[in-house]
């Protein structure tokens, strides 16, 4: 018996040892060949730009270590500043707006109405639909003296042309025309989302709810809402990260043929690109890509917060 | 009162379906809009009122194109990058996710932890750096540049992961006692459970690498390398009075990922639900 147990033990811790070895091996094989392209081609690059951040550097000279020089550049940068505050203007236009539309969508493409697969299509197909050519549509429908909007509008109102609204073109008018671009080219993915959102609410909870004698109106603010919650927050934390790193919609929608931006339309990523690689100041670009970073980062982490704190 | 109720609720579902019908028409138009024009001449484009169906619809607009820019070139690249990425994303992700969902092994949640870290970091925050990278490694006007920077998202590995923890341990345990291998669970057992999550990856994938701008545009300076957004860019701001091309080419554009997307989008949100994207 004792003889026994000496074997087991000596032979087991052995034989476990080998096999948690080949174990081990097999799920790095399996995780191997994703992970050694994240590794080199998002891990490296994220670690070099906090590097790059603190020296000035063209590329072709050697790097020079500046300190914090790059970010007390970006503090008397009134082109970046700018930059940040059109971003900023576009996201608190862009999130709140989509959000509404996406789940009045979904809440609505739940019920059991006509159609209802032919309009989740239609309203998803925008976020597929490629942005160039979209963009170049909504250009044309929006031009201010030859489309089609401007001469509807003309013809309702009788306002004459060069009055009404010169949309894209316009100062005043571009935010507005950016963000309903966005609206209209996003929501069907925020709609998705609600809607598999919606699909994993227990029905149970709707019978209790109408059995207690709620309405329409009650069952959505005590069911609905706090069991959307989890989907909330994650939509609005990708609502947010993408509004934040919008660029080609701008460009598209705004620039000509040399890809600039003016003072009312550009944005961080657009400055940032524009900095790198027009500019080749590698340094000052990372610099700005680490303030959007850490913009990025303070806000997910404000919504993880706020997640813990409603979710329940 | 029970009339009164029913009435109510007729005229109710009666105007959910105006504000719908509305809703579709308007998010329709742009793309009627397209269509109509690319069989246009120029000067009839932007005439008012509009023609919606030309009297005289000028094919030739879908012949020109193709010599005017090189289109088919374009589309060519496109394609090649978009499948490419497409492949290696599917494969490399559901491999991986496979280990972080149904093995154990050291170092799993510290690895996930690093994946799930960077979904939220845009890569517009390390673009820099990534070019510098791979201009050093002589991948600047390549194609794989592009291929290697879209192939490996970490986004994939989480979504796939999340699709796989709904998959019950009971059926991989049973297998392996069967006496398959991992890598036969995986290929036997994981891949064919896992089509609506293979699904939405797929489109999103595909849609992401066909419709990317910047990256191409980072990286593709060389005209026979462009995909086709940048080429349509490219052929929009020189020709920017060209209309009725410019809407044949826009309509060519979005051709190849209408039939992805209609092909795959019976799993797809069904895919989004049981994939965990909703969070």
């Amino acid at each position: 018996m004792q003889n026994e147990t000496i074997l087991h033990t000596n032979k087991s811790p052995k034989r476990r040892m080998s096999r948690g070895v080949k174990d081990n091996l097999i799920a790095y094989s399996f995780i191997a060949p994703n992970f050694i392209g994240f590794a080199l081609f998002t891990l490296v690059p994220m670690i070099f730009a906090f590097v790059l951040a603190f020296v000035k550097w063209d590329g072709a000279n050697p790097m020079k270590f500046i300190g914090l020089d790059n970010f007390t550049r970006l503090l008397k940068d009134s082109t970046f500043h700018k930059a940040l505050w059109n971003t900023i203007v576009y996201t608190i236009g862009v999130v709140p707006l989509t959000m509404i539309v996406a789940l009045a969508l979904a809440i609505l493409l739940n019920q059991k109405i006509m159609g209802r697969n032919f309009m989740r299509t239609v309203f998803f197909f925008p976020y597929v639909a490629s942005l160039v050519a979209v963009a170049a549509v909504w250009n044309f429908i929006f031009s201010p003296t030859m489309g089609p909007i401007n001469n509807i509008l003309h013809t309702i109102t009788g306002i004459p042309l060069e009055d009404l609204p010169r949309w894209a073109a316009d100062k005043q008018w571009a935010m507005f025309t950016v963000v309903l671009f966005t609206v209209w080219k996003n929501m069907g993915y925020y709609m998705v989302i609600y809607l598999a959102g919606l699909q994993g609410i227990n029905p149970e909870l709707y019978e209790a709810a109408e059995l207690d004698g709620a309405g329409p109106w009650r069952r959505f603010r005590n069911v609905t809402v706090p069991q959307l919650a989890p989907t909330t927050f994650f939509v609005l934390m990708i609502l947010v990260i993408n509004s934040f790193k919008v660029y080609d919609i701008f460009i598209n929608l705004f620039a000509g043929a040399d890809n600039q931006l003016n003072d009312s339309t550009r944005v961080m990523v657009y400055q940032i690109y524009n900095t790198a690689f027009r500019s080749l100041d590698y340094g000052y670009a990372s610099a700005m890509a680490i303030v959007l970073f850490l913009l990025v980062l303070g806000i997910t982490i404000v919504q993880f917060r706020g997640e813990k704190k409603y979710g329940q | 009162m029970v009339g009164k109720s029913k009435g109510l609720r007729i005229s109710l579902m009666v105007l959910v379906y105006i504000l719908l019908f509305a809703t579709v028409l308007a998010m329709l138009v742009p793309y009627i809009w397209m269509l109509s024009s690319s069989l246009k001449l120029n000067k009839d484009v932007f005439s008012f009122p509009m023609q919606w169906i030309p009297a005289n619809p000028r094919w030739e607009n879908f012949t020109d194109i193709w010599t005017r820019i090189p289109l088919g070139r374009f589309i060519f690249n496109t394609a090649k990058l978009s499948i490419i990425v497409t492949i290696l994303q599917l494969l490399t992700s559901s491999f991986a996710a496979y280990a972080f969902s149904k093995l154990h092994f050291r170092g799993k949640n510290f690895i996930f932890l690093g994946y799930i870290a960077t979904i939220a970091i845009p890569w517009q925050a390390y673009m820099v750096p990534q070019f510098i990278l791979m201009r050093y490694m002589g991948l600047n006007n390549t194609h794989l540049a592009i291929i290697l920077l879209q192939a490996f998202s970490a986004f994939g590995v989480f979504m796939m992961r999340q699709f796989y923890q709904g998959v019950p341990d009971e059926l991989c345990e049973a297998a392996r006692i069967d006496g398959l291998s991992e890598y036969g669970i995986w290929a036997r057992i994981m891949l064919p459970l896992s089509k609506p999550a293979l699904s939405t990856l797929t489109i999103f994938t595909f849609v992401a690498t066909w419709n990317d701008f910047l990256g191409p545009m980072i990286y593709l300076t060389d005209t026979k390398l462009k995909t086709i957004q940048i080429g349509l860019r490219m052929f929009i701001s020189q020709y920017s009075a060209e209309y009725g091309l410019i809407m044949a080419a826009s309509v060519v554009s979005i051709i190849p990922v209408v039939i992805v997307f209609l092909a795959l989008q019976k799993y797809f949100v069904q895919g989004v639900a049981a994939s965990g994207i909703k969070g």
